[in-house]
Parts: structure tokens; C-alpha cells; sequence
């Protein structure tokens, strides 16, 4: 009944919507950032702990549709163990798959959040997607206070 | 309901002839804006063509034609909500920019600190927000009466919180999130034993019921066009010709004024002293074409059909395993607002729109009524007089569907 979706609602999807990974407060956590998509409604406290500009743990907190919930899901499980200018560049790879042109992504760079790829014939639904990594971003940047999509 | 014209009605929206990713429409977001009728787009496309020029001004033909046009259709707004009188009737861009016309004009001159005004806990943010900033420029206090978990006003609390500092009631007819009706008779009955002035925020009740401004004696009325199948941008301020005669202009400009010397300006008489620069004339005329094919159908006619299909959608919602209703009031129009278990509205919305419905998926600009149901959005359904039963049946069989695939 919905073929037409199968591009933006993959298994994987379902799979992190339905079990969400890292998905825990983190009590010692070197940062700690709000994301929040007032048009939706969707909140995340995203959690990072870090060591030097390396981050070695992540985790989430929050309640959203699929699509930002396996975002951040996927996110939180693709970060660890990566530097902060590792982390900045997904981001832009993220953002380059999700909102711009098809040829320039690195599709080995960005490997299991290509799933997320579909949304880019969604424009409504682009930052339920990218909700996570503007969050990631804030957090890198070491802002405290709650970031929002729009 | 054998009598309600429903397949002429279908045949004359344009619109719902349309194919959305290949499936039929089933446009089921009226309370966010209706579809049009092809009288009403004929009647824009005539104006242009054949009648339009500015209004209130020249002395050539078209200028007399358009300004016959113009006033006809206050006229017919006039007559559709039964007001005394067209020096009532204020085109405004839509009911937001009517009651910011109030707060600014009416609550600045009669609004004072220490004062109160009281709304409900149900009210579009348009019923709140210009309150807010009214409080904050004059000291006033916005005091809001509580809603119990049917969506319903409880009254007995709205009542308390009349006092003699309350200096203006301003509550919404039907909820755009609940669908509620509220009591107003009652509401305007107390605020009248007090002498306390009512405004109606009528945006969501126009489209679905008759209206009559001197039954219900309101003091300011307000809707929109746009959910009333008439264009965007257009919208009616109802007053009370007292209340408007002693509330000082909104914005001053050409054709609100009777004369202007450098020393000092004479304004317009009701209803043009609010109605400053060139109007919105085309759509006015939409306006009053609208009201003219809803008289045709009959108000009443449309309230039966609606209250059938709403009928008819709850029973068949309440059979859906993980959906929850928001909003179950005795009083209801023809909106069905719901969460499903697990599944966000947002990706409700994206997957039903694979299907061609269009619904809506979000906190329905009232963001304090998504607080007290604790969620952070809904999915809203809302009826209008061209909606059938199957179009229902395709909705909740989607909703079964996706229900099923979110396992």
C-alpha cells in the first residue's frame, strides 16, 4: 500500500524507530544540547562525552517521528570514536545528501546514513533528518542553550 | 441526508479533481483552509476581467462598478451574520489581523493595568498572542480558563474567573485542535450580567454553522474568508457600531480619513475609518460570491451533512486499535484530531499523503492544548461540506495500513 514511501521509510528505519540505539541519559556527560523543531514538535537532548576534540561516547533523550529518531539513532552510533572535524564533515556530507546535489555526497564517507537519503524528495520532512546533526553541531560548538531548527 | 446535493457540490471544486501522487485527493485539512468553488474563482477572474478598478474614488464606470461590487458583498457578509448594519462589517486580511485590530484600538483605550482578559486554555495562538503583547505594553493581566480532557470548557472555572477587573472575554467558537463548540450563549449571558464586552473568534464555526451576531449578541465577531471557501487574504471584523464609533482608528491612510490639513485629519465614518489604502477588492468580491453559494446549499443543510460525516468518522476511529481521539466534546464540529500509538503525526501525514489524503500533522498553531493532552503534535483530520464517507473509509483504512507497516 505504500510503495511510493519505501525510499524514505527503509527497514533501518523502522529497526532504529522501533529500538532506538543509545538512547539513555548520560549522567557524566561533557555536553549537553536541546535540539527542538518547533513545527513538529520534536525534542532530543542529545549527550556527548568527550575526550580532547575525540567523542567518545553519545547518547539521546527525546521524543520524535521516524525519521529523526533513526537520524539520531544512526548519528549517535556513527559519531563515537570520531574527532569533532570528522563529526563537522558527516555533518556536511549529511546536509550536502539531504538538501543538495546527488554527485557530490560521499557515499563511503556517509555509509549506513545513506537510508536516510529519501527524505530528500520529501522538503516538508528534511529536518525531522538533519534535526540531530544541527543539534551535533551546536554541541560541538560547545553551545549550551537549546537549538532549533528554524 | 438523501437531499444534500453532494455530488454537484463535488463537481463544483476544481480542485478535487486533482491527482496526488497518483491517487484521487482526499482533501481533509479544511480547518487549515478550504478548497474553492468555481463560482467563487469565476468571480475573482470576472473582476479582473471585466470589473475591476479601485474602489470609493473615481467617478468613471469601472470605478463605479467595482465600489457597487465592493459594497455588495459587505452587503451579503452583513446579511450572513445577521449584523445590523454594513457600518459593522471591517474588511480586514483575516480574523489574526481582526483581533489585533481589537487588542490595538479597543484594548488600548479601554484596557488598563491591574485589568483582566480572559480566554480559554483552547485558543488558536492568533487568541493569545495579541493579548500577550496587550498585557505587556499596558500592565493588563490574560487570565485563562482551564479545559477538562474531553476538550471541553469547564465552565463552572471560566465563570469564576470573571471578576470586576475583567474587561474584555475573547474565546473561540469551535476549536481548530478539539473541534469543541463552545457554549457561547451562556458565556455571553454572564459576560452581559457583568457588562463586560464578548469577542468571537468565529474563524473555525463559519464554515460549519449559521451564524447570527445579534442572537448571540457578541459584541466583535471575527473569521476569515479562507476557510470559508472563499480566497486567502480576506477576512471580517464584526463589531458592534457603538463599540467601533468610540475605538480610535487601527492604521491611518488614505480612504479612512474625511479630510486632511497638515494641522489636523477628520476621519472616515464605520466601516471605512478601518479600512485604510485600497482594500482587497477582488477577493472581497470572492467573498461575497462564497456566501452567496453557501446560501444556495443552506448553513443548516451543511451543519446536518457535517455532523453525519462526523458521526460517522468517530464510530469508525474509535474502532482503530492504538488510536486515541483528541478532543471528544459533547459540542463538536467536524474535526477529528488523533494519535496513534508509537507512530508520530508527523509520519502519519507523510504516509497518508502517499495515499493522496491530506491531512494535518502538528500542534495546529495551539502549542498550550498540545501541553495539557501531553503530546507534542496530532494528526487532524477536519470535514468540509464536499467530504463523503468513502473519502473517510479511504482515511481510516490508510490509517489501519500504516498502523500495520510501523508494526
Amino acid at each position: 500500500m505504500f510503495d511510493d514511501l519505501r525510499d524514505l521509510y527503509q527497514e533501518v528505519i523502522f529497526d532504529h524507530n522501533r529500538n532506538p540505539r543509545n538512547f539513555h541519559v548520560m549522567e557524566d556527560a561533557d555536553r549537553k544540547v536541546e535540539g527542538f523543531n518547533p513545527l513538529c514538535g520534536d525534542r532530543l537532548t542529545l549527550y556527548l562525552k568527550m575526550d580532547g576534540d575525540k567523542i567518545t561516547d553519545a547518547s539521546f533523550q527525546g521524543s520524535g517521528c521516524a525519521i529523526s529518531t533513526a537520524s539520531v539513532s544512526l548519528m549517535t552510533e556513527i559519531v563515537k570514536g570520531k574527532t569533532e572535524a570528522e563529526a563537522e564533515e558527516l555533518f556536511k556530507q549529511f546536509h550536502e545528501m539531504t538538501t543538495g546535489k546527488e554527485e557530490e555526497v560521499n557515499l563511503e564517507a556517509i555509509g549506513k546514513l545513506a537510508v536516510l537519503a529519501g527524505v530528500r524528495e520529501y522538503p516538508a520532512r528534511v529536518k525531522c533528518a538533519t534535526l540531530a546533526w544541527h543539534t551535533l553541531d551546536a554541541a560541538l560548538k560547545n553551545e549550551q542553550e537549546s537549538i532549533s531548527t528554524e | 441526508m438523501t437531499t444534500f446535493p453532494i455530488e454537484k457540490i463535488r463537481a463544483d471544486f476544481p480542485i478535487l479533481q486533482e491527482k496526488i501522487r497518483n491517487k484521487p485527493l482526499v482533501y481533509l485539512d479544511n480547518a487549515a483552509s478550504c478548497q474553492k468553488p468555481q463560482q467563487v474563482i469565476d468571480s475573482i477572474v470576472h473582476c479582473y476581467s471585466h470589473e475591476y478598478a479601485n474602489v470609493h474614488r473615481g467617478v468613471h464606470t469601472l470605478s463605479v462598478k467595482a465600489t457597487d461590487r465592493y459594497e455588495g458583498a459587505r452587503e451579503k457578509v452583513k446579511d450572513f451574520i445577521n449584523a445590523q448594519s454594513t457600518k459593522e462589517i471591517i474588511f480586514v486580511r483575516g480574523a489574526t489581523e481582526a483581533i489585533n485590530l481589537i487588542a490595538q484600538t479597543f484594548g488600548k483605550t479601554n484596557i488598563k493595568a491591574g485589568d483582566e482578559i480572559l480566554i480559554t486554555a483552547m485558543e488558536h495562538h492568533s487568541n493569545i498572542v495579541p493579548w500577550q503583547m496587550l498585557c505587556a505594553e499596558t500592565g493588563a493581566v490574560l487570565k485563562v480558563a482551564p479545559i477538562n480532557l474531553q476538550g471541553e470548557l469547564i465552565y463552572a472555572e471560566f465563570e469564576k474567573l470573571i471578576t470586576d477587573k475583567t474587561k474584555l472575554i475573547a474565546v473561540v467558537h469551535m476549536s481548530n485542535a478539539l473541534g469543541t463548540i463552545n457554549p457561547v450563549e451562556k458565556i455571553i449571558a454572564a459576560a452581559k450580567a457583568k457588562n463586560i464586552p464578548v469577542l468571537l473568534d468565529g474563524a473555525q464555526a463559519i464554515p460549519h454553522m449559521s451564524v447570527d451576531v445579534q442572537a448571540l449578541d457578541c459584541d466583535f465577531y471575527v473569521f476569515s474568508g479562507h476557510k470559508l471557501y472563499a480566497p486567502s487574504g480576506i477576512g471580517v471584523l464584526y463589531g458592534k457600531q457603538s463599540l467601533l464609533e468610540a475605538m480610535p482608528p487601527y492604521q491611518g491612510g488614505g480612504d479612512m480619513i474625511r479630510k486632511v490639513t497638515f494641522e489636523e485629519t477628520e476621519y472616515n465614518v464605520l466601516p471605512y475609518k478601518f479600512e485604510a489604502g485600497t482594500p482587497n477588492i477582488a477577493d472581497v468580491i470572492g467573498l461575497g460570491a462564497a456566501i452567496d453559494y453557501l446560501n444556495d446549499i443552506g448553513m443548516d443543510n451543511i451543519a446536518a451533512y457535517e455532523a453525519e460525516l462526523l458521526d460517522y468518522a468517530t464510530e469508525k476511529a474509535k474502532q482503530i486499535k492504538g488510536l486515541r481521539l483528541i478532543g471528544e466534546a459533547q459540542e463538536k464540529g467536524a474535526i477529528l484530531s488523533f494519535v496513534l500509538d508509537k507512530i508520530h503525526p508527523h509520519d502519519i501525514g507523510t504516509m497518508l499523503d502517499s495515499l493522496g489524503i491530506a491531512i494535518r500533522a502538528g500542534h495546529h498553531c495551539a502549542m498550550p492544548v498540545m501541553d495539557f493532552f501531553e503530546v507534542p503534535a496530532t494528526a487532524r483530520a477536519s470535514f468540509a461540506m464536499y467530504n463523503t464517507k468513502e473519502e473517510i473509509d479511504v482515511l481510516m483504512q490508510g490509517i489501519e495500513s500504516l498502523i500495520e507497516i510501523f508494526g
